[in-house]
């Protein structure tokens, strides 16, 4: 497990107050995570915070799951 | 009551009697205010008179890239922005067969358009901090229309039904989104009527005479404060009875 896919999950965790069970990369922050829209933009707000990038609206519209998050932000800063 | 000490306020079309008066009543409340407007000396001067607490940042407001950095600026200035007031607007008035499409675009730019752009820049920050007020000054002429101010009405019409969409939004991040809708206040803009054109008006209103910029102000102040926390997608009408709606 990468250090960028912890910080992810502790994050998604600690915005959406939800067991880190539930938290695989494959869940999806709406429809298995219980986040609604605004959420989302938040998680993507903490996401930026965390690892000092800036996440694009058209790229944070596609970012669904733990794993689209991970892999985004892998992208940007390998 | 309304003590607004520690907040931050941004009010646009500071340089104008309303927006004054705005800026005057959220700073002696205790607010750090910036003060935005095209009027650079007008600025100026009301900041000199402010003395502390106070920053100006010029804008145009027609103009995308400039609201955006309004925003930015604003927020650079102050640490943050708790409080953004949409005040600055404009008018081009024209019977609909006569106006141009640029007297109709013209307004609908500044007077709707911009204050979306500052709200949209404004919630982020706000979002984080579960805090923030947006305050959108409209108009009675909003709500019941206006001959010769299509235009204006529908601009003032949209931040209604806009702000009620945000307030939706927001609500639950405990950021409110309320306007505040002037009658005929006694303003630049007003004291331009003749007297004819003010002994028309006068009658339409129950309280016999024009409001003043600081009642408006004072609306403002109430729903800039944490004891209007409650109240959220709502337009407070100050026109001394005009209309009651």
């Amino acid at each position: 497990m990468s250090d960028v896919a912890e910080r992810v999950k502790k994050i998604v965790i600690e915005h959406l107050g939800v067991e880190e069970a539930k938290v695989t990369e494959g869940a999806n922050f709406i429809d298995d995570l219980g986040a609604d829209s605004l959420d989302t933009v938040e998680l993507v707000m903490a996401f930026e915070e965390e690892f000092g990038c800036e996440i694009p609206d058209d790229a944070a519209e596609k970012i669904l799951t733990v794993k689209d998050a991970i892999d985004y932000i892998k992208s940007k800063s390998a | 009551m309304f003590d607004l000490s520690g907040k931050t306020a941004l009010v646009t079309g500071a340089s104008g009697g309303i927006g004054g008066a705005i800026a005057r009543a959220l700073h002696g409340q205790g607010a750090v205010v910036t003060l935005s407007g095209t009027r650079r000396e007008a600025l100026d001067a009301l900041a000199a008179e402010l003395k502390e607490r106070v920053h100006v940042v010029t804008a145009d407001l027609g103009d995308a890239a400039s609201t955006e950095a309004l925003a930015k600026d604003a927020e650079a200035a102050m640490g943050r922005l708790d409080i953004l007031v949409n005040n600055a607007g404009l008018t081009r008035d024209n019977i609909a067969m006569r106006m141009k499409d640029e007297e109709w675009q013209k307004v609908i730019d500044v007077n709707l358009t911009a204050g979306f752009r500052l709200a949209r820049a404004a919630m982020r920050g706000m979002m984080k901090r579960r805090f923030g007020r947006i305050i959108g000054i409209t108009s009675v002429v909003g709500v019941t229309g206006n001959p010769g101010q299509a235009n204006y009405a529908a601009a003032k019409a949209g931040m209604i039904g806009m702000t009620k969409a945000l307030a939706q939004e927001l609500a639950s991040r405990s950021i409110t989104v309320n306007c505040v809708a002037p009658g005929f206040i006694a303003t630049a803009m007003t004291d331009a009527l003749n007297e004819e054109q003010q002994n028309q008006l006068l009658p339409r209103i129950p309280m016999g005479r024009m409001g003043t910029a600081g009642e408006i102000a004072a609306a403002v102040a109430y729903l800039a404060s944490d004891e209007a926390a409650y109240m959220t997608g709502q337009t407070l009408h100050v026109n001394g009875g005009m209309a009651m709606i």
